[in-house]
């Protein structure tokens, strides 16, 4: 991977550097969270190489969506650390996540559905756009260019994405469009790692193919790692460098998609221990 | 698998209706923005013509258009920022006793006796240095403002994790304490020091004219007209105000913060700043028309902070139509007007047959509000985002949307 600036090949614009540092882009260690008496995720470690495509998979309550809540700020884990290309964010805000490069989607879409597809983005965009109130008021031209750079570049995004109707409401874009739009909202903020918590539920086949060349173009053009979670094997084991699978809160198994495929206890996990 | 999206019927679209052109799309805005600056400008010398005797309805005039720069600033925590706020009379409250503190005699000790005046007439008829502090008027609005706003933050601040009913149970909390605090700060402020704040619930008056640099000192209530335009200036500041922020960086946070505050904090919305803005601008505005209506009314009383102010400037909002700016001008004008001049005309007929409508406006305001809430319930011009959440039920994929609402109350919102 090259060093500095990136200038990303679809917006020509500068991308929020991204420091080749070593190490993986992002380090959980220990991560545990319990609501009450239910250990949701227990003592899971983990890590997302630089520029790697890395999944978590794992049965309906396993405990994937808390463990990316803990991630993400959304939860404070119980115990555990989370550390995003060198930074420290444990139990950190979700806005300060976003803004250190971490963004994610939801797996019950969460659009502000009242604004159009364009003002998605640009609330995605919110944290890297620098204006003042005071120059919100009078207007100045640094204002009026950011919010006029914001719509272009939003526009760009949706275009990546495949997003062909930028000035619908969100609330009014089919299913799969949605599940795009969270996609370059999340994008927005120039994120080193993307979260998508199954991006690819209630798409079709060719939607799904759709999505996969994009994490695969995101990888490769702007060095942007995506971190996974999925149900769709077929998506998993054609993009992913890495798998984990979580069962009942507990990381079972990791390793390439193809050990992950031949272990046993992984094969029991989803089908039962009679298979 | 899950997949119960697949199954989730797609959101239908709302019914194809031909695309009405807005009125407002004929002219450019800045056509229509000289229309209305027109408007204003000639309103009183058309009131001149059309009524004998304008004065009561240029006073009603002046204190609709002070409530409606109330409303747009309640509508920036209200309608933009979705915070139910019943406390806005604290705001009310402060602005009126900065406009009190810094524009009377009430402080007739500072100085040595002799009192501080800036950019305003010294001295008295009879050629004695005035006691007490004395601020141009344009001085004390903007200190009423930014004095506020930092009362806004301040009441804002503990309620951030708050929403809802609990939210609005201690907005209203704070509505009741300000004018309290104010009516016993006779001897000292929260017991420390011994200067008289308040005067209790005489209040303090008379509250210095309005005086303008080349105008000079108004001379109200026997000319309103410079009074008129005054606060017409005002509110059309508030509006431009409102407008450039609602289409800036920070209304769309707002927004997010309304639609999705889980969300919005996911992709980078900082929720107490953005939450904070919407409680400090919001209480700028109160601040702002609360310095205006002390000064107007030559007094600032506590009688005048009740609870019942901060409904009335809400149901201007909700009437109006939350998060439209031109709805809640609408709102605040036909409530304010109603209760103004309306009932005491309405009056005049019901007065031989013995019966005062004045004594049963509430119950007028309640049918009416009632009313409104049945038959249209986003306001006369309801804001587009309002109106779709309100219809979207109609549109069929109200079932996509339950379990959502479960999920967002697991979800923790932290502060730090």
């Amino acid at each position: 991977m090259s060093d500095g600036v990136f200038t990303s090949l679809e917006t020509g614009l500068p991308d929020a550097p991204h420091p080749s540092g070593t190490g993986p882009i992002l380090q959980a260690t220990g991560i545990s969270k319990v609501f009450g008496g239910l250990i949701a995720v227990n003592d899971v470690s983990f890590s997302v190489p630089r520029n790697a495509i890395v999944s978590i998979i794992g049965p309906n309550g396993a405990g994937k969506t808390t463990f990316f809540n803990c991630m993400t700020g959304l939860y404070k884990p119980t115990t555990g650390t989370v550390v995003l290309d060198g930074q420290d964010i444990t139990g950190k805000r979700p806005d300060v996540v976003t803004v250190a490069g971490m963004s994610r989607t939801f797996q019950n879409i969460k659009l502000f559905r009242t604004m159009s597809a364009v003002e998605n983005v640009q609330v995605g965009m919110h944290c890297r756009m620098r204006s003042r109130v005071a120059g919100m008021i009078i207007r100045t031209p640094f204002v009026r260019r950011e919010e006029k750079e914001s719509v272009r570049r939003s526009r760009e995004l949706l275009s990546l994405v495949g997003l062909s109707r930028p000035d619908e409401l969100a609330m009014n874009l089919p299913y799969g469009d949605q599940r795009r739009l969270e996609i370059a909202r999340a994008l927005a903020s120039d994120p080193k790692i993307l979260l998508l918590d199954e991006p690819t539920a209630g798409m079709n086949p060719q939607e799904s193919a759709e999505l996969t060349a994009l994490m695969q173009r995101l990888r490769s053009e702007q060095q942007i790692s995506v971190l996974l979670i999925e149900h769709d094997m077929k998506v998993i084991m054609n993009v992913s460098d890495h798998i984990t699978v979580l069962e009942s809160g507990s990381k079972i198994a990791e390793g390439l998609p193809a050990e992950v495929r031949a272990n046993p206890r992984v094969v029991e996990a989803y089908l039962g221990s009679q298979a | 698998m899950t997949t119960p999206a697949a199954a989730a019927p797609a959101p239908i679209a709302p019914k194809a209706k031909a695309p009405r052109r807005r009125i407002s799309g004929y002219l450019p805005n800045w056509v229509w923005a000289l229309l209305w600056v027109g408007f204003a400008i000639a309103f009183p010398y058309i009131l001149d013509q059309i009524l004998g005797d304008p004065g009561s309805f240029l006073d009603a005039t002046i204190q609709t258009l002070a409530y409606i720069i109330m409303a747009l600033g309640l509508n920036i925590v209200v309608g933009f920022a979705g915070l139910l706020d019943l406390g806005y009379v604290a705001f009310y409250a402060i602005g009126a006793f900065v406009a009190g503190w810094f524009a009377s005699q009430q402080f007739s000790s500072v100085n040595g006796g002799k009192g501080i005046h800036i950019f305003v007439d010294a001295l008295n008829n009879f050629g004695h240095s005035i006691p007490g502090i004395h601020l141009n008027f344009v001085m004390v609005l903007i200190l009423a403002a930014i004095i506020t706003a930092m009362f806004g933050v301040i009441l804002g601040a503990p309620t951030l994790r708050l929403r809802g009913d609990y939210l609005a149970v201690v907005t209203l909390a704070f509505g009741e304490i300000v004018p309290r605090v104010f009516e016993n700060s006779t001897s000292g402020i929260f017991g420390i020091g011994s200067t008289n704040f308040s005067n209790g619930r005489q209040g303090i008056t008379p509250i210095d004219k309005i005086q303008l640099p080349f105008i000079g000192k108004f001379n109200y209530p026997l000319e309103l007209k410079p009074v008129y335009y005054v606060v017409v200036a005002m509110v059309f500041l508030t509006i431009f105000i409102n407008i450039r922020l609602r289409d800036s960086r920070l209304g769309r946070a707002w927004i997010a913060v309304r639609e999705d505050e889980v969300a919005a904090s996911a992709m980078g919305v900082n929720l107490v700043q953005t939450k904070l803005f919407a409680y400090a601008i919001g209480a700028a505005f109160g601040g702002f028309a609360g310095a205006f209506l002390g000064t107007y009314n030559n007094t600032v009383n506590v009688d005048q902070f009740e609870f019942g102010f901060s409904v009335f400037v809400l149901c201007m909002v909700v009437i109006g139509g939350m998060g439209n700016i031109w709805g809640v001008i609408l709102g605040a004008i036909a409530l304010s007007m109603m209760n103004r001049y309306g009932l005491p005309q309405l009056n005049k007929f019901s007065q031989p047959i013995g019966f005062d409508v004045t004594s049963v406006n509430f119950g007028i305001f309640g049918f009416f509000l009632l009313f409104m809430m049945i038959m249209r319930p986003e306001g006369f011009l309801p804001n587009a985002r309002r109106k779709l959440e309100f219809h979207e039920a109609e549109l069929g994929d109200v079932t996509d949307n339950e379990p959502l609402l479960e999920e967002q109350a697991l979800y923790e919102v932290r502060e730090k």
